[in-house]
């Protein structure tokens, strides 16, 4: 409780923490922003709910923390990890997914969560439990005397961000492909009846998906760590932005994702680093709450 | 009519008997025939626990909860706290962890575990009023991740607690006695929860109670109209399933001698999804479904676990996958459609 206090008196004396802290959270917060559009993609065109959406995100990483080893220069490492990834969506899409479309919502789930305990396992098996990260040889640019110290790694890996998601938004509102996506999430069986091919529009989004994920892993190795066992979290924090902003709310995504990552690094500030993924979690029961709350003021329930 | 009805069912009612009393002996007889292999058994009455209570919310209400270990977990801290506080000072105890030493006398020993399974049910329980008041009102895939949340939150909250231990857990007290007739005792234990809840749910599913569960899956709007109250049936029966996991977890706490938060207590990957294997496994909303499951699957993860060297838990997350995709129905609702007579279902030219 007394540490708690004094870190809260520390951020009130010095201000220039708080700068700090929020910057570091928007940089996070925009891999998670990543993360999330990919599973609020998938949950709006196929109403499947991934569970392993956090485990392509660790994947990805793998597939570029390995390249890496192998002397593949980090940025490449970022198209290679989306190539990968692309494969093993569509592997998946085609082994389970296109199987539990139709079912039941928890049915989604819990293949996807098995999924996930596959994917973990096997990232496990092949690459150990340690924590892993790519190095990357650039500066630190410091500001205000140097109590603000932000990495030129992680403003790369901000860039690079929000260029994949400015190309594939871009993608959705001019290629045919997205146009029949967004047809496809608008009414399925209409877009069927006028030609378009469902299936293969299914296919292409969750592998779309999963190549997101993984850029974004290959992104977060670079500028952070990874662990084979830490794609849950990420599941749960895309769950925790889609459920605050809504499907198909793309300015949403990207400012609840941004808002997460500043909590969260608020979170671990305050109460310590032991802290972070119970706040992750903790913002996911709030999220719920507060969504709750709003749709029984309109008699209705959260679905 | 009801007299032909009648004469066909009469059979099957005595066999029905025949097959409990079979079980009945077996029950009591497995320890004994099988020495080696008591702590397993122990186990797999454990699996049968939990798989019932989850089917209660999962299979008959359609509420699949992914947060039912939050339960397991929370018992065998309560049953470990209870225990130690009658004796010391609980953070003094779990501070001096492995330094100091910590005598219990028999009589403390067997009031703790008594006090502490009792204690671990009826404070799950109570959580579960609470949570549930909450997590009810979210449907579908909103209430499994909701639940999992909780789930994963406590661990992660109870792992930096000094006062229980933290991260590095908590240890009780070894059984005063015998090795194998702790083993006994606990396999009976276990037994014991088992067949109270079974026994439990199969007059609770023919009441009136049992009939809005039901309703409650199949429509819970339809049934809220009806004037079914639905809240206080959810949170009844989700409390009840509390009940028996929180003791269940307290049983496993004495068992186990010692335990850490994330993988022991709090073990979403592991006893969290299990159980919804289980039952998936054995046939969703029977009342034997979760018992055939949990056999099938301890069965076949206690067979194969120490011949996949490493690949184990691939395998289960590739059982999960299968489960969900190819064979939702399970074992019971195979049977049922492809053996409704065994059922006392007669269908076709039999039943005109």
């Amino acid at each position: 409780m007394e540490q708690i206090l004094g870190n809260l008196s520390l951020l009130a004396e010095f201000p220039v923490i708080n700068l700090k802290i929020i910057v570091d959270g928007l940089m996070i917060g925009s891999l998670f922003a990543l993360a999330a559009y990919g599973l609020a993609l998938v949950w709006g065109v196929m109403n499947v709910k991934n569970l392993a959406q956090g485990d392509f995100v660790i994947a990805g990483g793998y597939v570029s923390w390995w390249l890496a080893g192998l002397g593949l220069p980090p940025l490449l490492g970022v198209a290679a990890a989306f190539a990968v990834m692309w494969a093993v969506g569509w592997v998946v899409y085609k082994l389970v997914i296109t199987r539990v479309i139709e079912r039941d919502m928890f049915t989604s789930l819990l293949a996807t969560f098995g999924l996930a305990i596959m994917m973990a396992q096997i990232l496990n098996l092949l690459f150990g439990s340690d924590t892993q990260s790519i190095q990357l040889q650039y500066d630190t640019l410091y500001f205000f005397d140097g109590f603000i110290d932000v990495p030129i790694a992680k403003l790369l890996g901000v860039l690079l961000a929000a260029l994949l998601a400015a190309g594939v938004i871009l993608f959705m509102k001019a290629s045919r492909m997205g146009q029949a996506i967004r047809a496809t999430a608008q009414d399925a069986r209409a877009a069927r009846v006028l030609g378009i091919d469902t299936e293969k529009v299914y296919a292409f989004t969750f592998s779309l998906n999963a190549a997101i994920c993984g850029a974004a892993g290959a992104i977060i190795v670079m500028v952070w760590v990874i662990q084979p066992f830490y794609g849950i979290s990420y599941s749960i924090r895309s769950f925790v932005i889609v459920t605050a902003a809504g499907l198909g709310n793309l300015p949403g995504v990207i400012a609840a994702g941004l808002g997460i990552g500043a909590l969260e690094q608020y979170g671990a500030h305050i109460f310590g680093i032991g802290y972070q993924q119970a706040v992750a979690v903790l913002l996911l029961l709030l999220v719920l709450v507060v969504r709750l709350v709003q749709q029984r003021r309109m008699r209705r329930s959260l679905q | 009519m009801s007299g032909a009805r009648k004469s066909a069912g009469m059979p099957i009612e005595a066999r029905r008997i025949a097959l409990y009393l079979v079980l009945i002996a077996l029950m009591l007889a497995a320890p004994f025939l099988f020495p080696g292999f008591r702590t397993q058994l122990a186990a797999l009455w454990l699996m049968i626990v939990v798989a019932l209570a989850w089917d209660m919310t999962g299979g008959q209400m359609g509420y699949n909860s992914l947060g039912n270990v939050f339960f397991y977990g929370t018992g065998m801290y309560v049953a470990a706290v209870i225990t130690i506080a009658l004796a010391y000072d609980v953070g003094e105890y779990t501070s001096a962890a492995g330094g100091g030493i910590h005598a219990f006398t028999d009589a403390q020993y067997f009031a703790g575990m008594a006090l502490g399974i009792i204690g671990a049910g009826v404070f799950c329980a109570v959580c579960a009023l609470l949570i549930g008041y909450i997590t009810f009102g979210l449907r579908g895939p909103y209430f499994a991740i909701g639940t999992l949340g909780v789930a994963i939150a406590a661990g992660e909250l109870v792992s930096n607690w000094e006062w229980v231990g933290g991260g590095q857990g908590i240890s009780l007290p070894v059984y005063p006695g015998d090795l194998e007739t702790g083993k006994v005792v606990f396999y009976f234990l276990f037994a014991a929860a088992g067949i109270a809840l079974f026994v439990l749910l199969r007059w609770l599913y023919t009441t009136r109670f049992g009939a809005a569960m039901n309703a409650v899956r199949d429509d819970e709007e339809k049934a809220e109209a009806m004037g079914l109250h639905t809240l206080r049936y959810k949170l009844a029966a989700w409390s009840i399933a509390a009940f028996f996991v929180g003791a269940a977890g307290a049983i496993s706490a004495f068992q186990l001698i010692h335990f850490e938060p994330l993988e022991t207590a709090y073990q979403t990957i592991n006893l969290g999804i299990f159980m919804v294997v289980c039952v998936l496994l054995g046939g969703k909303g029977t009342l034997w479904g979760p018992v055939v499951g949990a056999v099938l699957f301890h069965v076949f993860k206690e067979v194969t676990w120490n011949y996949l060297l490493g690949w184990q838990w691939v395998a289960l997350g590739a059982l999960i996958v299968v489960t969900v995709v190819y064979f939702q129905e399970g074992v019971m609702g195979y049977l049922m459609r492809r053996k409704p007579e065994w059922f006392g279902i007669r269908v076709g030219r039999e039943a005109e």
